[in-house]
Formats: structure tokens, sequence, C-alpha cells
């Protein structure tokens, strides 16, 4: 499944939803779908999970989707776990797994093809995972993924679609971070 | 946690009104055994504060730098073992994304009756150098009096948008 085509797929869904996103992912997601409800602004070390519930707990009315990278769920899989805990109701959670850290030289990932993201988050509690491999079926079965009631994980089996241009300079910086900030707060 | 009945130490009840005070919705914590009886245990049983139990200390970071976007306070309460683990993270989403990042740090290891800076421990004594080198304010919060500047701190922290650690160096009872 192409990770581009899977992104136009969800942005048909996504209308009033927080976006949490990283590494390649968010930049095709903010070429394919900009608006000021993406959060882009994750720091490094796998935290967008952390970052997500963070967003869900404090806005319990909205939903939150997380674009997650598998090499930056590796990096803090208690996450996982902490998710389960808490049991956000507005929490899906989207790993696109590509076996790379694709930003970073395209290295494989420790475990590649051995390690079962959807395993792993069943164990940690989530309430929902699914394994997405090809797009017809992502397309048919999103909607109902995203209708459950969260924590939930999409594991999407993913190769590199288009390459859209890598803007570090704009997701650190405080013009997003305000962006954001303010389209939540009028949301 | 043993504490000496010579020494003055905070009242667990009084950090808990000044968090109140300053309108702390969310306690975001690893337990840490300077804290664990004084603090952790009464905020757990607390109905005014909601509890996030996280398994990593910069997790916590993440959370309550995301939960300031729309202007949820919160405290990541840890031990400084957890801040040192957690010094990318801050160094990310505190200071270069100017988060309000309030944290709560019990220093395991430390002698009630010495200044940090003594600590025959050397994962305590470096804790303020290494604040000191990252530009992080903070304060120290030993005696009974120290407590009354946390509701200050917090608010100041938010209004202010910027990280601001409390050293907890002896035991709250």
């Amino acid at each position: 499944m192409k990770r581009d085509l899977a992104l136009e797929v969800l942005k048909q869904h996504v209308s009033n939803e927080i976006v949490v996103a990283v590494y390649q992912t968010l930049f095709d997601w903010m070429a394919i779908n900009p608006r000021d409800l993406n959060y882009v602004a994750t720091g490094a070390m796998g935290q967008a999970s952390s970052h997500g519930l963070g967003l869900a707990l404090a806005n319990p009315q909205k939903e939150v989707l997380v674009f997650d990278g598998d090499g930056s769920i590796l990096m803090n899989l208690g996450s996982l776990v902490t998710i389960a805990n808490a049991e956000p109701k507005n929490f899906h959670h989207f790993v696109f797994e590509n076996g790379v850290y694709e930003v970073n030289g395209a290295h494989p990932i420790p475990g590649h093809k051995k390690v079962d993201f959807g395993a792993m988050a069943k164990a940690a509690g989530y309430r929902i995972v699914k394994v997405f491999s090809d797009l017809e079926t992502f397309e048919s079965e999103v909607v109902e993924f995203l209708n459950q009631p969260g924590p939930a994980m999409a594991v999407m089996k993913i190769e590199a679609g288009e390459s859209y241009p890598r803007d570090y300079d704009y997701i650190h910086s405080a013009l997003a971070r305000e962006k954001f900030r303010q389209a939540l707060q009028s949301s | 946690m043993s504490v000496n009945k010579d020494i003055k130490h905070p009242s667990g009840q009084a950090i808990m009104d000044a968090l109140k005070q300053a309108s702390i919705e969310f306690i975001v914590s690893v337990p840490d055994i300077v804290t664990s009886d004084g603090l952790l245990w009464p905020i757990s049983k607390d109905p005014e504060f909601k509890l996030v139990r996280v398994c990593k200390e910069d997790e916590g970071v993440s959370i309550c730098g995301a939960m300031s976007y729309n202007k949820t306070r919160a405290l990541l309460l840890m031990q400084q073992t957890g801040l040192m683990d957690s010094l990318n993270a801050i160094r990310a989403i505190g200071i270069d994304y100017q988060l309000p990042i309030c944290m709560m740090v019990g220093l395991q290891g430390k002698e009630p009756h010495k200044l940090s800076s003594e600590s025959s421990s050397y994962g305590v004594r470096i804790i303020q150098p290494v604040l000191d080198a990252m530009q992080i304010p903070y304060r120290v919060i030993e005696e009974p009096e120290d407590v009354q500047h946390i509701a200050a701190d917090i608010e100041k922290a938010y209004q202010t948008s910027s990280t601001f650690v409390f050293i907890i160096g002896r035991a709250p009872v």
C-alpha cells in the first residue's frame, strides 16, 4: 500500500479532528491535507503517541488521530501501555510500517519482519487493533475502524509513495505551533 | 522514605493546596520514593486531581506540553533519574517549543540535612548544574515555607509559556 494513497483515503474522513503526525508521514500529510489542526511539533524520539494522549485527555470532545512511524513507536513502546491504561475513547493510532528509518538514511528498524506492532498494542490493552496491507481493504474498512471507540490501533503496511518535501523549518516553527493553538481554541 | 524529626520537612498537603491554587488539573507521574508517601499517594486519592500514570518520564513531558495548547495545566511528578532520562524531551518540547512544562522532582539519595551541592551522591549533586546548563529555572523545596512560592511559580510558567522545575530535597510529610 502506497503511503500517499492511504493518506488520500484518510483525508476524506478528516474534518475537525486533531492529527498528530511524524516524519515522512507528516510531510506527506502536510502536502496532501494542509490544515491548522495538524499537530506537527512532537520533538523527536518517538513522542507522537504521548502528545496524542495529552491532546486526547485535555480535549475529550475532539477526536485525535496519531499518524506514527514504526521506528518512532519503537522508541516509545511504554506509551502503548500508558495509553491503554488511560483508555481515551477519542484516540486512534495509525502506525505506518515501512520497516526503515526513512528520513534518516532508510536503515532498517530493529526487528523488521519480526516485530508485530498489532500484537504489542493488543497485549498492551488497546481495545481495537487492525492490520491493513492493501488499499482496497483499508478504503472499505476505515470508517468502521474510526467509528469504534479507542484506544485503537491500525497497523498500516506501507511503502513510500510520492516523495513530498521535508520542511523541518516549518514543523519546528513558532508559527506552526501558534496556528495549531488558535485552531484548537476556536474549534 | 525515612524522616529525621530534627529537620523540618515541607507539607505534602500544602504542596497539593498550592497545585490546586495554580489550577493544576492533571498530575502525570512515574513514582518517586521521595514524594511517594507525602504527595503521590494522597494525590492518587484526591478527586480534584486527574492522575496519569506513565511508563517513562519523557512521555510525561510530551503529555504536559500537548495539554497546554488548550490551557489545560499539568504537573510532571518524578524522581531526578527520570528528569535526567528526559532531558532531550525537555530540551525539545519545553525549551525549543517554549511550552510550559512544570516538573516536581524528588532527589532520591539526598541527605535531608545537606545542600544538594554537598550530597555524597553524584546523581544528586549534578541536578542543579544540569538545570543551570540548560538554562531551566528551578526552585528548591526543602523547608515548609518554600511551598508558598509554588503557585506563583506555576502561574508564571504558564503566563510566560516556559519550563520550571521544583526540586524536592526533603520528603513531603
